[in-house]
């Protein structure tokens, strides 16, 4: 075999390899996307023709919005997604003062236990949820607070990981930053709202709409704390949905409801994916 | 104390307050409640110490249901998904045309809702009166008899459920492994490739030693994680998981707590400590594997 041959099946295979490689990942690309285009397929079509198509067909020519009208008109729909916007944005809100304060005193205060205390607080990292949440549950009913916003929210706004994860910048900052501010006679509280916060805008941020994404998602607490339906959230209203709402067999209606529980989440993927996996590879957890 | 000091406990007083009472309380009370006997969750008394709920819940048939559906289901999701996560990485990481694309789409499921997008699953795999569903449809073409993947016989339950796991674990192990892949030295791979040594074997010397440190995190992760697979089987099943005979661990502590079969918190404390113990061991028996064969 001469030296040109040689090249020329080296090409080959090197083309095979590259064509195979992009099959496989537009493989995968397609196992993704799919339910997604299911959904919103099976959500346009309406009731009688989804029902009559024995083989589903992979496209419709005469899309209905109906099912849409009916999620929010036969079911309360809407309650659940106003349900859900009030818990996520109370329990961030509440997540970012916490976490801000707690982040500040051990990034750049000085006091007696401040090692100790950061050590307990990092443990406290390790106790899985389904621990605790017995108690939490416990607590919750006998505190009465079963079915109102203060006993799904309370349990649910401490999060070790962001403390630590804001504690890490936090401490990026130089030393000197403080002290000149110390000098300008700017307090504490004063450096943390008006310099560091607007240093770590990024990390706040990461933080923040990891926190969105597990407020929105969330399931098993508001399950075990909510019984009536007018405090479900969005993944408790689904499943009373599918199991009590419009008739276990009218999945184009189920549909439109997925269909309109994902969209603000994509949403905010498709504004600030970068972000998103950016914070999640940093500590995210999740499978 | 001086001032400085009560200072600093000022600012961690919210932190602290949330993570005793909803953290730390709990944690040393679900022992408590694991070994109090006929606790009556009404009148919030019980009738002695012992062991009673542990031997309660090992005998428990659901609870062993539970048990064996979750080992299988960490068995079979926890080396494919890794497996299946590092063939995509490596294919992302070989190529430049279309990469973030490519991994803005598979980093999808993270952001979505498990229970939404269980119901689209297991639309796609039911088997109705009006349709066998497309999967079936897809089956027939290969010549295959339609299943009913949901209501049907248990190993065509646990496919999807095993199936639906791996879709939704995904995302997060591609996207901790294209960052890790992209970490190791291009030197290597220049040396390699001036040795003239094969793609393979520069794959399995190079590649897998330099990240296995991402590699043994993601397996432990996705151990634990795992072993908590709840709220899939909810989304494809329904809440009655011991009826689909689909429950696992977690949803069996919860059944307990809530629900047609709650007000056990006993029963239920004692089966989130069996829980933690085995995943506990499960950990530590990695690490100690992981100490042998990672580079760091």
């Amino acid at each position: 075999m001469n030296v040109a041959k040689m090249e020329q099946k080296a090409r080959l295979r090197k083309t095979a390899l590259k064509t195979l490689t992009y099959v496989l990942l537009t493989f995968w690309a397609l196992m993704v996307l799919f339910p997604f285009y299911w959904m919103l397929l099976s959500s346009v079509k309406s009731y009688s023709s989804y029902n009559s198509e024995y083989i589903p067909k992979l496209f419709t020519l005469s899309p209905t919005l109906q099912n849409y009208v009916d999620v929010f008109t036969t079911v309360p729909l809407t309650n659940y997604l106003l349900n859900t916007l009030i818990f996520t944005v109370v329990t961030t809100a509440i997540m970012l003062v916490v976490t801000v304060l707690a982040a500040f005193a051990f990034a750049r205060l000085d006091f007696r236990g401040k090692n100790l205390a950061f050590t307990l607080f990092l443990s406290l990292m390790m106790i899985p949820g389904e621990l605790v949440v017995i108690t939490n549950y416990v607590t919750i009913t006998n505190l009465d607070l079963r079915n109102s916003f203060l006993g799904l929210i309370l349990p649910s706004v401490t999060s070790v990981f962001y403390i630590y994860l804001l504690k890490e910048n936090f401490a990026q900052i130089p030393d000197e930053l403080y002290y000149a501010a110390k000098v300008d006679g700017c307090s504490d509280l004063g450096y943390l709202l008006k310099v560091l916060l607007p240093i770590c805008r990024p990390t706040i941020i990461t933080i923040t709409i990891l926190k969105v994404i597990e407020c929105w998602n969330s399931y098993v607490w508001p399950r075990l704390i909510t019984d009536d339906p007018a405090y479900y959230l969005v993944s408790n209203g689904i499943q009373e949905i599918r199991e009590n709402g419009m008739g276990r067999e009218n999945i184009p209606a189920m549909m439109a409801a997925v269909v309109v529980i994902s969209i603000p989440l994509i949403l905010l993927f498709l504004l600030f994916h970068k972000k998103i996996m950016e914070g999640v590879s940093r500590g995210g957890t999740k499978g | 104390m001086d001032k400085k000091d009560w200072k600093g406990w000022l600012y961690l007083l919210p932190a602290i307050l949330f993570l005793g009472a909803f953290m730390v309380y709990p944690l040393i009370d679900v022992f408590v409640y694991s070994v109090e006997e006929g606790y009556n969750s009404a009148s919030q008394t019980f009738f002695g110490i012992g062991l009673y709920n542990y031997s309660y819940v090992l005998r428990d048939p659901y609870f062993l249901q539970a048990l064996k559906n979750t080992f299988i289901l960490v068995l079979i999701t926890v080396p494919l998904s890794t497996a299946l996560a590092l063939l995509i990485s490596v294919g992302l990481s070989s190529i430049e045309k279309l990469r973030d694309l490519y991994q803005t789409i598979y980093f999808l499921p993270y952001v979505t809702n498990t229970l939404a997008v269980g119901l689209v699953f297991m639309i796609l795999f039911k088997k109705t009166a009006y349709t066998d569903g497309l999967v079936n449809l897809i089956l027939s073409f290969f010549g295959m008899t339609p299943i009913d993947f949901i209501d049907g016989p248990y190993w065509a339950k646990m496919f999807v459920l095993c199936f639906y796991t791996i879709w939704v674990v995904l995302p997060f192990k591609i996207l901790i492994l294209t960052s890790a892949l992209a970490s190791v030295n291009p030197d290597y791979y220049r040396a390699a490739k001036v040795d003239g040594t094969s793609k393979l074997r520069t794959f399995f010397s190079i590649t897998i030693p330099m990240i296995s440190p991402t590699l043994f995190y993601l397996i432990i992760t996705g151990f634990i994680g795992a072993f908590k697979v709840y709220s899939d089987a909810v989304a494809l099943f329904g809440t009655d998981l011991n009826a689909a005979e689909m429950n696992t661990i977690v949803g069996y502590i919860y059944d307990m707590l809530y629900g047609n079969s709650g007000g056990y918190p006993s029963f239920a404390s004692a089966a989130a400590i069996l829980l933690f113990a085995v995943v506990l061991t499960i950990t530590c028996i990695n690490l100690l594997i992981s100490k042998k064969h990672v580079h760091y």
